[in-house]
Order: C-alpha cells, then sequence, then structure tokens
C-alpha cells in the first residue's frame, strides 16, 4: 500500500539569460518569470555596457563627438554619424555639396546592406541553423572591403565630417560597387532559398511574438520592427533628408505582426537598398565633397533635433547648445531602446525557445540601447 | 495644420503654457503640476491625437530641470515639444506611462541619470547603474574623483 | 631530490637518467610535447560585449578562419574553455561577470585583451564616471591587441603570440 505523502505545488522558476549568453547579441541581462516552459514575465536588466557617452560628449567638441556614435549602434556606424553631422549643420546652417550627399547615401544604404546581412546571419544562428553565418559573412566582406579602400577602416568608419565627408571616394570605388550588386542580387535569391521557405523556419517564426499597430506606436517601436505590423514609419519617406526625396524606393510594410513578418520586411528592405544604390552609383555628381568650415567649431545657443533611419529604426540627436565650443547637452534618441520595451509584452505566454526567436528579430544592438 | 494653427490649438487647450519662438517645431512651456492633466489631453484630444513620444530628455540647467517630450501624431504628422519646468532641489512630475508605454523606461533612465522622481511610476528604479550608485550622474554637479579622470 | 635515491628498494631503471640542472631532460621534452598539445587546441569563450565582437565573428568567419589554428569550437559555457578574449569595454556592473566567468574556467586559462577599450579603457578613458580603464584592473591579461577595432589579422597575430607564449613554458 502506498501512503500519499503529500502533493507538490508547481511555482514560478526565476532564470537569468546573460549577461554572457550567445544568443543576447551584446551584454542583455534577462530575468525571466517561467511557469513550466510558458513565459510569465520578461524583465530586461541593462547597463552591462553604459558607457556614459551623453556625459562624455559634454567634453568633447563638436567635430568630436560624432565619432563615439560610431561605437554606439556599430552596425549602422556611417548612419549615426550622419546624424550627428547633419545635427551640426543644421545648428551651423552650412549646406552640403551634391557629391558629398550622393556619397553618403551611398555609404548609408551599403551599411544598411551589411547590418541586415549579418543581422541574417545571426538571426539564423540563434534559431538552430549554423550555415547561414558563413554565408552572411563572406558577403559582408565584400562590402567591409569597399569601406575599407575608401575610408580606411573596416567597422567604425570616421567618414562622415561637419559639411560633407571626410575624403573623396576611391577612383575604384564606382567599379566595385556595381560589382558588388552584380555579386549580391544572386545571393538574396540564395538567402531566400536556403531560409526563407524552409518549413522548420517557418514553424518556428509565424504566429510568434505578435505585435498590434497600436502597442507598436505606443511602444515607440520603429524601423522594421513596426514596420512588420503595418505602421508606416520609414524617416526616409516621411521627412525625407539629403538625395532621399528623389530617389524611387518603397517603403516595406507588412500587416501579420509576427517575427515572420519582421524578417519578411528586412529581407524586402535588401532588396530596396540595392535599387537605391542602383539609381545612384551612376549620378554621383561632380564638385567638392566637403563644404568649407572653420576648424574649430562653436554652434550659436539654441538647440536641434536630427533624425534617420539606421537599420534598426529611427536614430534621433537632440543638441542643446549654450554657444561654447563643447555641447551643453546631447541626447542620443536610440531605436533599441524602445524596440526592447516591447519585449515582455511580445514574449508572454510564449516557450523559452520564442524568446530567441523574438530577440532575434528585434535585432538589438545592446550598445545602442546602453549607449 | 500648420505651426501657427498648432499654437493656438494648444493655447486653447492648455491656458497656461507658454510658448517659445524660433525653433523647428512648435514648443510649449507648463508647469510640473499641470502635466497630470495635460498629457491625457494632448494624447486624446480631438485634431491632437499625439500617439508617438519619440524622445524624453532631461536637462540640468544648474538652477533648475527640464523635462522635455518631444511627440508626434502618426494621423495627422505634426510634431509638439513639451518641456516642464522642475524643481532642482525635489524634482517630481506626474508620469506618463499609462499614456505613452514607453515612458517607462524612458522615466526610469531619467530617475536614474538626473534623479527625477515620477509619481505613479509602476516600478521605479535605476536603469544602467547599479542599486547601491550614490547621486545623479548626468547632474553638472556630480563629483566622482575615483572613476573619472579628466581631461 | 637526488634521482639515484628513488631507485633503492625497486627493479633498476631501464635506460640511463642524466641529471640536468632544473630537473630530467625526460621530464623536459614531455612539457614540451603538453605544450604544444595545449597551443594547438585553445577554445576561446564565446565573450563579446561591444563592437570588437564584431571584428571577432569575423575572424571566426570563413575569410579570416581562426579554426586553422585550433581554435575550432567556441564554447559558451566558460567550464569548456581554455581562452577567454576579451572584446569590447568592461564598465562597472560587467566586472563582477567577467571576474566571475574567469574563475569558473579550469586551469590552464589564457586571456587575450583585444582592443582598447579592454587594454586600457580606450576611447571611454575621459570623463566617464562607469568605464573601468582596462580589463587587467579584473583578471590577469596575457596578450593586449590594440586597434579600435583591431583587424582580423591583428586578432589572429596575437592568437600565434599567445601560442608562441605557451610553447615556450611556465618562465
Amino acid at each position: 500500500m502506498i501512503e500519499e505523502i503529500g502533493t507538490t505545488e508547481l511555482g514560478d522558476l526565476v532564470i537569468n539569460v546573460g549577461p554572457q549568453h550567445p544568443s543576447t547579441h551584446g551584454v542583455l541581462h534577462l530575468v525571466i518569470t517561467l511557469n513550466g516552459e510558458t513565459i510569465r514575465k520578461v524583465e530586461p536588466h541593462l547597463g552591462y555596457i553604459h558607457r556614459s557617452i551623453e556625459k562624455m560628449c559634454e567634453s568633447l567638441s563638436y567635430r568630436q563627438f560624432i565619432y563615439v556614435t560610431s561605437r554606439m549602434d556599430y552596425l549602422s556606424s556611417h548612419i549615426n554619424n550622419h546624424a550627428c553631422a547633419m545635427c551640426v549643420e543644421k545648428g551651423l546652417q552650412v549646406e552640403v555639396p551634391p557629391r558629398g550627399r550622393v556619397i553618403r547615401v551611398l555609404m548609408d544604404e551599403l551599411t544598411r546592406l551589411a547590418s541586415h546581412q549579418l543581422w541574417w546571419g545571426a538571426m539564423a544562428m540563434d534559431v538552430g541553423a549554423l550555415t547561414p553565418f558563413f554565408h552572411a559573412f563572406r558577403e559582408r566582406e565584400a562590402i567591409n572591403d569597399i569601406m575599407e579602400e575608401t575610408c580606411g577602416a573596416r567597422l567604425t568608419m570616421n567618414y562622415m565630417v561637419p559639411g560633407g565627408v571626410m575624403a573623396d571616394i576611391h577612383p575604384d570605388f564606382q567599379k566595385r560597387v556595381k560589382e558588388f550588386i552584380r555579386f549580391f542580387r544572386t545571393k538574396i535569391d540564395e538567402y531566400d532559398e536556403l531560409v526563407t521557405g524552409n518549413i522548420i523556419f517557418k514553424n518556428r517564426m509565424e504566429g510568434v511574438g505578435c505585435l498590434s499597430a497600436e502597442d507598436a506606436v505606443s511602444f515607440g517601436c520603429t524601423g522594421p520592427t513596426a514596420r512588420g505590423s503595418g505602421v508606416s514609419c520609414d524617416v526616409r519617406k516621411l521627412y525625407p533628408y539629403e538625395v532621399y526625396g528623389n530617389l524611387a524606393f518603397e517603403e516595406v510594410k507588412e500587416t501579420a505582426g509576427d517575427c515572420y513578418a519582421r524578417y519578411l520586411v528586412r529581407m524586402q528592405e535588401m532588396r530596396q537598398s540595392l535599387s537605391i544604390i542602383e539609381q545612384l552609383i551612376d549620378n554621383i555628381p561632380e564638385g567638392d565633397f566637403q563644404a568649407k568650415t572653420k576648424a574649430v567649431l562653436k554652434l550659436p545657443k539654441g538647440e536641434w533635433y536630427t533624425r534617420v533611419e539606421t537599420a534598426r529604426g529611427e536614430f534621433g540627436v537632440y543638441i542643446i547648445s549654450e554657444g561654447g565650443m563643447t555641447p551643453y547637452r546631447i541626447k542620443f534618441r536610440s531605436p533599441g531602446f524602445s524596440n526592447l520595451s516591447a519585449l515582455d509584452h511580445m514574449a508572454r505566454g510564449h516557450k523559452i525557445g520564442d524568446l530567441v526567436a523574438i530577440m532575434g528579430t528585434l535585432d538589438l544592438v545592446i550598445p545602442d540601447i546602453d549607449r | 495644420m500648420d505651426k501657427a494653427e498648432l499654437k493656438t490649438k494648444i493655447a486653447e487647450l492648455l491656458p497656461a503654457a507658454t510658448f517659445e519662438d524660433g525653433a523647428e517645431w512648435t514648443t510649449a512651456g507648463i508647469d510640473a503640476a499641470d502635466w497630470a492633466e495635460a498629457a491625457p489631453k494632448l494624447r486624446s484630444s480631438e485634431g491632437l491625437d499625439f500617439d508617438y513620444m519619440f524622445c524624453m530628455t532631461a536637462v540640468d540647467w544648474k538652477t533648475h530641470l527640464t523635462m522635455v517630450y518631444h511627440l508626434t501624431s502618426t494621423v495627422h504628422r505634426q510634431v509638439l515639444v513639451v518641456k516642464v519646468k522642475l524643481d532642482r532641489q525635489h524634482p517630481v512630475l506626474a508620469t506618463a506611462s499609462h499614456i505613452w508605454r514607453t515612458a517607462e523606461f524612458h522615466e526610469r533612465e531619467a530617475y536614474d541619470l538626473m534623479g527625477v522622481e515620477f509619481t505613479g511610476h509602476p516600478d521605479l528604479r535605476r536603469l544602467f547603474m547599479t542599486e547601491e550608485w550614490a547621486g545623479w550622474p548626468l547632474r553638472k554637479d556630480y563629483e566622482d574623483p575615483v572613476n573619472m579622470i579628466k581631461l | 631530490m637526488d634521482v639515484d635515491q628513488l631507485n633503492t628498494g625497486n627493479k633498476p631503471f631501464p635506460g640511463d637518467v642524466h641529471p640536468t640542472a632544473g630537473g630530467g631532460i625526460l621530464v623536459t621534452k614531455l612539457d614540451e610535447v603538453i605544450n604544444w598539445a595545449r597551443s594547438n587546441s585553445l577554445w576561446p569563450l564565446v565573450f563579446g560585449t561591444s563592437c570588437c565582437a564584431i571584428e571577432m565573428m569575423s575572424t571566426a568567419a570563413a575569410k579570416y578562419d581562426w579554426s586553422r589554428f585550433g581554435f575550432e569550437v567556441a564554447r559558451a559555457t566558460p567550464r569548456q574553455a581554455d581562452v577567454i578574449i576579451i572584446a569590447g569595454t568592461i564598465v562597472n556592473k560587467m566586472a563582477p561577470v567577467l571576474k566571475r566567468l574567469y574563475d569558473q574556467m579550469a586551469d590552464p586559462k589564457y586571456v587575450i585583451a583585444m582592443g582598447a577599450c579592454a587594454t586600457s579603457g580606450g576611447p571611454f578613458f575621459y570623463n566617464t564616471y562607469s568605464v573601468v580603464k582596462g580589463a587587467d584592473h579584473v583578471i590577469p591579461v596575457d596578450v593586449y591587441v590594440a586597434g579600435c577595432p583591431p583587424r582580423p589579422e591583428a586578432l589572429l597575430h596575437a592568437l600565434i603570440t599567445l601560442q608562441e607564449k605557451i610553447r615556450k613554458g611556465r618562465e
């Protein structure tokens, strides 16, 4: 005869994911409350890469602080530098010559492509497919080589200055970019063959992590995270800057709001970036690449805000100046900060394996969040 | 609606607001005590519908603190900047996290780095620094001889 | 301890033992073989905090493959890793985590400080309240790599330098 010893109660289990973890894309510490394998609550703990950039910028000159933003969202380093340079130009009321503008947009789009390639490789690796990682990095090396010829560096290219770009493009730039476009067009189709239609991948992504359009706006999500839910928020279309107003490209949106929709948005964005580069590469105007500015820049008293579209969403630079040689206060509106706040809302009720898929499609870069 | 119309509409809605001229967007300044009623009005009034807060900044002006809210409406495509003046010794403000969910993290950041307290926030604790950190790092009078090496 | 005294009571040792300063030649040869084996199969720990992590991933990818040199498997858990490549800035909040990871690794373990931030604080040296000015304030470092971020070739050079350091032994 077996006596009843008693009953056990299933309580909630609290586990830590990170800060050192292969799938947290940086140092993100998540405290997850689980009931069995179902997620009850996700609480992100930040600050493991908080490098006090905003305080540091208060002691750097207007020419120096631009390059610190390269280290924030390092996968869109050109685009971040572009936003800072545009904000300083707004304060100085300097106009960039047409050649400088077109070169900046070309560099931006190449950076966006490189960022999406890395996202694709890293996300596929998170979900379990190891091979796409190597394909993605092979293509990314092609862009890195182009950047290295012109800008001198592969990842943190300090190329944008207030007034234009630091140096003219390399004489082989156009030839190499055209070769790259031909090469990459075939590769995107290969990416689709490898991953997009794969039945296992679709099962892991469809219906997971749904975000409705109102929630996306309330959480302040921008970029492919919000466009996957149907919110129209592409800064290049709504508030065109540089030469984006004259280019023909579409704002890619999906309506499903789940992980698969965000994935499709980014794949389509890669194709749109290729078409923007194609439109511009043969029409780079002649002339100066940099407007004449003083060596030491001093902004008048006032405040300015500029926004650009990085690979993750809307990046904003807010400069408050009191007339000195260094800014009084700089605030960086980072896209990842708002995208991350929607993670808890999206992940409740899913299994812990789905959390990795959701984080992969949010495309978080933690130094961008922590600043 | 353009800047001038928006300015008149806001002036009717919030009679105590002051306006700044010469800025890129309509900029309204209100007192800390009025923010609790003003925020829901900005969110849901007819013709305003400011549903997307894209930036929230805390600024230390040495004599007082200011919270700057950048709001935009996805429906009407207009931008409004709201500046709320706070007392430096005792900066307290009503939360906006029940109106714009993005404010949850932004208010935690303002508390952590500047010391602004938000009443009604579901979970106000430090975000970037460790729990035991003393002081408000982003303030202008923050001294830290151990960690900060001055140039 | 004299080698001849060890043999009393046992069968005579087959072969000749030449006493040399610093130990027997047999043990020295064994040390060389062990060091050679250790240096050629160092498994790195997956530890990247910021931008240098991307260059570390590039070094692991197909173009600058580091598994040619034996760094084949990048382990996620410190219990199975030999070398920790600190790729990125260490801040005050992260320092105890780094220390704990280092303590969890089994001997012999090696540390490479990759990039300017891990070497000395890098671009974040002045006017920051939260950055640890160099990872060697937290754990002992074997090899430093300069660069912001260092090229994959620079990281490979550092890995090869570490291998040579291991082969030379523990002086």
